[in-house]
């Protein structure tokens, strides 16, 4: 189980108010995108979860039990740029979180351990189709395999929520649709909550079980750090098809392309 | 007619253009010590090639008669060892603390100001008391190298760790890392090869300190060498000796920027010119 609850959230950097007065339920296993304009907070969001920041009033909960505030293994993180570590191979990527659990002194496995966390590992790379990677740098990566290495790692800890931060942000249309057919079957598979911040509203609608749109609601053009932002739409898209999202028959023209997911056949 | 910086050389140019300095000031010294010797056949400032090759010879193959060592190897084996070991010293400091101060709040807050304070004390203003303390032994110069060079490799290593993006430190704590596995698996296999880049950039500078320190006060050394025949002005000993340590500094940066390059690969794929 991993439902997110926030309670009363409020976010403030000095007298500049981020957020304010937020308040949401998100199910587990649901697939939450949030969209909103440049510097509405999303991202600010995103790392409350994550940890990495702490709020300045409220609370969030998962699973009624409040978050840690610091980063850890019960949340994953893809983002748009650094997320692998590049002196690590692709295989050493996906690796190092089995490793960091095995080995408190070292941070790396030796013997049968390490053959059973490689196993593990190739898995995973399978999984995202990098198998015929594994030993590359990810300096010879293009953009969307360093993305779904990224990915491939963030499985490794079995995350009870999985956090995009604009993953796909950098990539081009084409890749991007790939990234898009990939993550559905993994998220459906793997069980977790994912929260995504996108500026692609295409894919925003196209991927999600919930979306959510931050903005202010009130504007003050003589004190712009006045007033937060707020959630101003919450969707439900499971109406529109069922959830978990079943193979959809193909799109009629080519505008709804991007909101369906892809057939696996179209992965490279 | 392309743009000057679009210009670039190929293979076999690029060699001869890196010659060419090399072989006008060559010339330029045969021609300068000619005509002093003709004017002059006592001239002690610049002695011809032959005259060096021959002192520089005898050093380094006979013994000396007071001592039965061989000179040049004495010295060489004496000062190497000092540079040698004030340099690993340094580096451990600068590696520990570097990436103490770098990744850790706390210990950037109690020592970053005074590690900024300390790297701008001049060591050679220091060594008067390093004479003091650790007597004139082998001690006081290896701490004068410490000194001079560990601030720098400190202050360099703790901002090469601050330039590891954020995103990774995150990453891996969300992968389940602690602080000590985090420093281990991330931080120091990537800062390593910026470390060895700092070590090259330290060679000159400890060099500088070593033959101070062996000028003021040693019994063996390179620097100790040419700081004594300097009072008989024994130029055909000095050059030699210059020519030895500066090939010396430079096969050691040689053999460091190999290491960087080979062990960390991945540090130099592309992007940098």
């Amino acid at each position: 189980m991993s439902a997110i609850a926030v309670r009363d959230l409020w976010v403030e950097y000095g007298d500049q108010i981020v957020l304010e007065a937020i308040n949401l339920d998100i199910a587990s296993g649901a697939f939450v995108t949030i969209v909103g304009p440049s510097g509405c907070g999303k991202s600010t969001f995103l790392r409350l979860v994550l940890g990495q920041e702490r709020p300045s009033r409220g609370r969030l909960l998962l699973d009624g039990t409040p978050l840690p505030d610091e980063p850890g293994p019960d949340r994953g993180i893809v983002f748009q740029r650094y997320s692998v570590f590049p002196h690590l191979t692709v295989l050493g990527n996906v690796l190092a979180g089995f490793e960091f659990a095995g080995s408190p002194a070292l941070g790396r496995l030796f013997g049968a351990a390490r053959r059973r966390a490689v196993e593990d590992s190739e898995a995973l790379l399978d999984a995202v189709g990098l198998a015929a990677h594994r030993d590359k740098h990810p300096s010879a990566l293009s953009g969307g395999m360093q993305q779904r290495l990224a990915i491939a790692q963030a499985l490794a800890k079995r995350p009870k929520v999985l956090l995009l931060d604009e993953p796909f942000g950098a990539l081009d249309p084409g890749t991007r649709l790939q990234m898009h057919a990939l993550l559905t079957p993994l998220w459906r598979q793997h069980g977790m909550t994912v929260v995504m911040v996108t500026h692609d509203l295409k894919e925003a609608f196209g991927l999600g079980t919930r979306l959510l749109a931050f903005d202010k609601l009130r504007h003050d053009p003589q004190a712009p750090g006045r007033y937060g932002a707020r959630v101003t739409y919450d969707l439900d898209l499971t109406r529109r098809r069922p959830a978990p999202i079943a193979p959809a028959p193909p799109p009629a023209g080519p505008d709804a392309e991007a909101l369906l997911p892809i057939p696996q056949g179209a992965m490279p | 007619m392309r743009r000057a910086m679009n210009i670039a050389p190929g293979r076999g140019t690029r060699l001869l253009l890196a010659l060419l300095p090399f072989l006008i000031l060559a010339c330029i010294y045969v021609l300068g010590s000619a005509e002093r010797r003709a004017a002059n056949p006592g001239d002690k400032l610049l002695p011809p090639v032959a005259e060096m090759a021959d002192t520089a010879t005898r050093l380094a193959t006979e013994p000396d008669r007071r001592t039965g060592e061989i000179t040049l190897v004495a010295d060489t084996a004496a000062s190497l060892q000092r540079l040698v070991i004030g340099l690993a010293v340094a580096t451990l400091i600068g590696l520990a603390f570097g990436t103490a101060l770098g990744i850790l709040p706390l210990a950037d807050a109690t020592l970053g100001p005074v590690v900024a304070v300390v790297s701008m004390i001049p060591p050679m203003a220091l060594l008067p008391i390093l004479f003091i303390v650790f007597g004139l032994g082998e001690l006081s110069k290896v701490v004068l190298i410490v000194i001079g060079i560990a601030p720098f490799l400190v202050r360099d290593l703790a901002m090469s760790v601050g330039a590891i993006p954020r995103e990774q430190l995150i990453k891996a704590q969300t992968l389940g890392a602690s602080t000590w596995q985090t420093v281990l698996r991330v931080v120091l296999p990537q800062v390593l090869p910026r470390l060895i880049e700092a070590l090259r950039l330290s060679l000159g500078p400890a060099f500088l300190f070593l033959i101070s320190s062996e000028a003021i006060a040693a019994d063996s050394g390179l620097g100790y060498r040419i700081f004594l025949v300097r009072r008989y002005l024994a130029m055909d000993v000095i050059l030699p000796y210059v020519a030895w340590i500066t090939l010396l500094a430079f096969l050691m940066d040689l053999a460091l920027s190999r290491l960087a390059r080979g062990a960390f690969g991945w540090a130099y794929d592309g992007g940098r010119r």
